[in-house]
């Protein structure tokens, strides 16, 4: 049940130990529905006010209420936000994990644990420190209805003299978490002041951990990935959005939904988008591919099960080469799988989702940033393009809170693609809807609504000729294929290129995308470091595959691609992109069980492959 | 020398002729039924005078669906998927609320594949003309039952149907739809009063159009087949459309004639052949269609009308500018507006 593998460093029993000084990992272990996502943002948020990098992950159970849950928050002085495989501080609320939990600890781990729960008899080589929850809570707060939530914000004040965090930070992190509700504030206020004095006055601090000061989050913000890739839309432009309830995606059109109400409605009070909760993701992407063909910026979001259930359409959005974004939040599966754990499962399934020869463009977000940039990337593209565009964000990204660079302002004006004016095919006297003019495989297109007799074309999945016409002549179909493969090799030349980090003479290159990123920056640094491997790193940002990756597998001898799924999804995909004399350089380093990807299975992955 | 100038043809009133209104030759099979729903599109958008340009042509899949490459080559279309015709269309017209969706699907296409769709698409009341041409059987892949086809209905293979028909009318009152009619595409003149009366109302307008399948479906022993429509239906008013273009000069005792004034200012004239029936009564409207079931009644006419539920464009309360073509000062909040969005996430 744990969410923790056995950590493997720890230190001897006994030892002294050298103060650990913002360097460590928090576990809360509590029961969802407890209202404990407030104690933790508050915990968190604290940490970072204090300009400490920090990182929270929530591991939740598909349920509302009653089942075990788990808050991580990793404080790194070197700014690692990756998951930490090894947890140095429990806080066990939960009776039902409490144990387990405590068991799974490294020894020189801390626990803080509800008195009565007794984990202090379960081993001698951690430091416990047991708080009588129920006893202060008492005291603070009369409306025992209360209490359950009050308890949280204990464990914050208790947390706040052990870690040595500013109260005065606690109380502000606080204040905005509960924002207007002042009622609210204050009663936990006063829990986690009750929690402070507690500590202070009856445990003793025997673990090495504590914050101290920094200056490295000065002027950044905290946001989720779904939130940012919701403003992202809104910058980007979007009109037309139509979604179906799923997790781990269903936060960024609702988030979408409060940002384009506060901000694109006009003085008139109308509207300058619409937004619709569809039947189901079958309709959703029908409506995303209507709107996307008479003109409008429409995307959709969703995860795995909804992109199954949107399989015809891409290939239709494909084929009839039609403008539209979709989200992919991809989550573990199939079918419930595990909704709310993260994966990259999803890639090799998008990259040609449909029936028949399919290929969609990827972009791959790695952080808070680029769902908000990418977000325009995507927009441009599906219209440049005149495909279906996929974002494909994961579970982590898009529903941890992260910190972040404030977000740089689009600074490219929206590129709409190849779109006619009645004006424009006037003086071109009409036009071939498939003809490719231009030698990049991009046809012209008109909106309906266009008004010019010779305007119209007919937007049909049948075969057809240059001129949309509708054709079963042999040549017509290979040949429109041939022009589809073409307009695909022009994206690879449009799509966000990766971002590198390269020394010359280095062997080993490692290939990562998405989230995996900051668990691969840590790699880097432990593989160096623990083992003298130096390794060169390329980020995948988009799919199709540019031509830096191709030359990055080129210039090493062994490759490690980073898979969050159990088939080397990606590794798949680069296979069948690279000469055949250079697959024998890929290996795969795959990580699938839910959990946020950790530095530490990379690297000892890696250590292993490499015979070290 | 006398001067006699060439007979000019006839032109409607945005000065179009009727050929401005064809599309390509049909490739469905002589006298489908189809075919003459396609001609009564041609004249009831032409009398009507709308630019073809405004129009977008939806369907799904099978022979039905097919028919928009057959009028009306100057408005753009979209052959979708199968049973998937009302999401696109709903996205068209999100994205564009001042073109006219006509959708055009099939009795398979609407009640099997296509049934969740389009019960939701009458919830929604969106404003298009869905007209299901509707046969009762797979035509395109031969031969099989469709989910309107009657219970104890003959296939040409000798197979009779054991399952009670979906009736797409009742099912589009129940839901939302607010412009909800059976015709028969025999009925020339019913199906073209209803057409330009469709034309002139803002909201869905719903048509189910009994249109036999001369190869699969019109044998003895169909409940589709020409002769079965013909001996069995049962109008349920005399229709008379006079558009918001041309002046009412007709009187009508308003004992026996309900006049309804649509959306257009155009106003529809429905001589009643039946002495109770109210075709603004949604509960009265769905028992009248399912008594009509019993007694072996192909009942046309308008079923239901109402002409002051708001459609969903209302609803949403958009721009009046297309969405599709507001200018990126409208659609991409300022500097300031971010600088304030992330100030809030500090």
């Amino acid at each position: 049940m744990a969410t923790t593998e056995f950590a493997v460093h720890g230190a001897e029993p006994g030892a002294v130990r050298e103060p650990v000084v913002n360097d460590f990992s928090i576990q809360v272990a509590t029961v969802n529905g407890s209202g404990s996502q407030s104690a933790n943002t508050v915990l968190l948020r604290t940490i970072f006010q204090m300009g400490i990098p920090v990182s929270g992950k929530n591991m939740f159970p598909s349920n509302i209420a009653g089942l075990p849950t788990w808050y991580t928050i990793r404080a790194s002085k070197k700014g690692y936000i990756a998951r930490k495989k090894e947890i140095d501080f429990l806080v066990a609320m939960n009776p039902e994990t409490a144990r387990e939990d405590t068991m799974s600890l490294a020894s020189g781990a801390a626990v803080l644990y509800d008195e009565p729960l007794k984990l202090n008899e379960l081993r001698s080589d951690v430091t416990f420190y047991a708080v009588p929850y129920d006893k202060i809570c008492a005291a603070v707060c009369s409306e025992s209805k209360l209490r359950k939530l009050v308890k949280n914000m204990i464990y914050v004040g208790v947390m706040a003299q052990l870690l040595r965090l500013d109260m005065a930070e606690v109380e502000k992190a606080l204040r905005k978490q509960f924002a207007k509700k002042v009622k609210a504030a204050d009663l936990n206020w006063n829990a986690a002041k009750a929690g402070y004095d507690y500590a202070a006055s009856s445990l003793t601090k025997a673990d090495p951990f504590t914050v101290e000061r920094m200056d490295k989050t000065a002027g950044m913000i905290i946001i989720d990935g779904n939130a940012a890739a919701a403003l992202g839309c809104m910058f980007a432009g979007v009109t037309v959005v139509t979604w179906y309830p799923i997790t781990p995606s269903s936060s960024l059109v609702e988030t979408l939904i409060d940002y384009m109400k506060e901000y694109r409605v006009g003085d008139d009070g109308k509207a300058t988008f619409a937004i619709v909760q569809a039947e189901d993701e079958l309709a959703a992407i029908g409506m995303v591919l209507g709107a996307g063909w008479a003109g409008a910026r429409s995307m959709t979001a969703t995860a795995g099960p909804g992109i199954s259930l949107m399989a015809e359409f891409a290939g239709l959005g494909y084929y009839v080469e039609i403008p539209g974004v979709i989200w992919d939040i991809q989550r573990v599966g199939p079918s419930t799988g595990l909704p709310t754990r993260t994966a990259q499962g999803d890639i090799e399934f998008v990259a040609k989702l449909s029936h028949g020869d399919t290929r969609h463009p990827m972009l791959l977000p790695c952080s808070v940033a680029e769902c908000f940039s990418m977000a325009s990337d995507a927009f441009d593209l599906t219209e440049q393009l005149q495909t279906p565009v996929f974002v494909m964000s994961d579970l982590d990204l898009g529903m941890n809170n992260w910190m972040s660079e404030p977000f740089q302002y689009p600074d490219k004006p929206q590129n709409r693609g190849k779109v006619l004016t009645a004006e424009e095919l006037q003086r071109a006297g009409g036009f071939a809807r498939y003809k490719d003019v231009d030698g990049d495989g991009i046809g012209y297109r008109t909106l309906p609504g266009t008004d010019h007799p010779q305007a119209a074309w007919f937007a049909r999945g049948s075969g057809h000729n240059e001129t949309s016409g509708y054709s079963e002549r042999p040549d017509d179909y290979a040949n429109n294929m041939d022009r589809l493969a073409h307009k695909f090799e022009t994206a690879r030349t449009l799509v966000p290129k990766p971002e590198m980090v390269r020394n010359d003479g280095n062997e080993v290159g490692i290939i990562a995308y998405g989230t995996s990123h900051h668990a691969v920056v840590e790699t880097l640094d432990q593989l160096q470091g623990e083992y003298g491997v130096k390794a060169d790193y390329l980020r995948l940002r988009a799919y199709p595959f540019t031509s830096e990756t191709h030359d990055f597998v080129a210039a090493h001898k062994r490759i490690y691609m980073i898979d969050q799924n159990r088939d080397a999804q990606m590794l798949q995909l680069l296979k069948l992109d690279i000469a055949i004399e250079e697959i024998g350089k890929l290996r795969s380093v795959r990580h699938y069980n839910g959990l946020p990807i950790d530095a530490r299975s990379i690297t000892d992955d890696i250590i292993t492959q490499e015979g070290k | 020398m006398a001067t006699t100038a060439a007979p000019q043809p006839k032109t409607n009133r945005i000065g179009l002729t009727v050929l401005d209104y064809r599309g390509g030759k049909t490739t469905l099979c002589a006298g489908c039924g189809h075919n003459a729903i396609s001609e009564r599109i041609i004249d009831a958008f032409y009398e009507m005078g709308i630019a073809p340009e405004r129009v977008v042509k939806m369907s799904g899949i099978g022979c039905s669906s097919k028919s928009p490459a057959y009028f009306m080559g100057r408005s753009h279309s979209f052959n979708s998927v199968h049973g998937r015709m009302p999401s696109v269309t709903t996205g068209a017209v999100l994205a564009n609320a001042k073109i006219i969706a006509l959708g055009v699907s099939g009795d398979g296409d609407t009640a099997s594949i296509g049934i969740g769709q389009f019960m939701h698409l009458m919830r929604r009341n969106l404003p298009m003309i869905y007209i299901i041409e509707d046969n009762g059987v797979y035509g395109l892949t031969k031969g099989q039952f469709s989910a309107t086809a009657d219970l104890g209905s003959k296939l040409k293979t000798g197979v009779i149907n054991d399952l009670p028909p979906i009736d797409t009318c009742a099912l589009a009152i129940m839901l939302g739809a607010t412009f909800v009619g059976r015709s028969f595409s025999g009925d020339k003149r019913q199906l073209h009063t209803m057409l330009k009366a469709a034309l002139a109302h803002r909201g869905t307008v719903m048509l189910d159009v009994i249109s036999p399948c001369t190869t699969f479906n019109d044998h003895e022993g169909s409940t589709k087949s020409y002769k079965f429509v013909k001996d069995h239906e049962e109008p349920l008013h005399d229709l008379n459309f006079v558009p918001h273009f041309n002046e009412i000069d007709v009187d009508y005792d308003p004992g026996t004639c309900l006049n309804v004034t649509m959306h257009d200012g155009s106003s529809l004239h429905l001589r009643k052949l039946e002495e109770d029936y109210d075709p603004t009564n949604k509960t009265e409207a769905v028992k009248r269609v399912m008594q009509a079931h019993d007694a072996e009644e192909v009942l046309t006419g308008v079923l239901y009308l109402n002409t002051t539920a708001p459609n969903f464009i209302d609803m949403i309360n958009m721009t009046d500018q297309p969405l599709a073509t507001l200018p990126e000062s409208v659609t991409r909040p300022s500097r300031a507006v971010l600088d304030e969005c992330m100030e809030a996430l500090r």
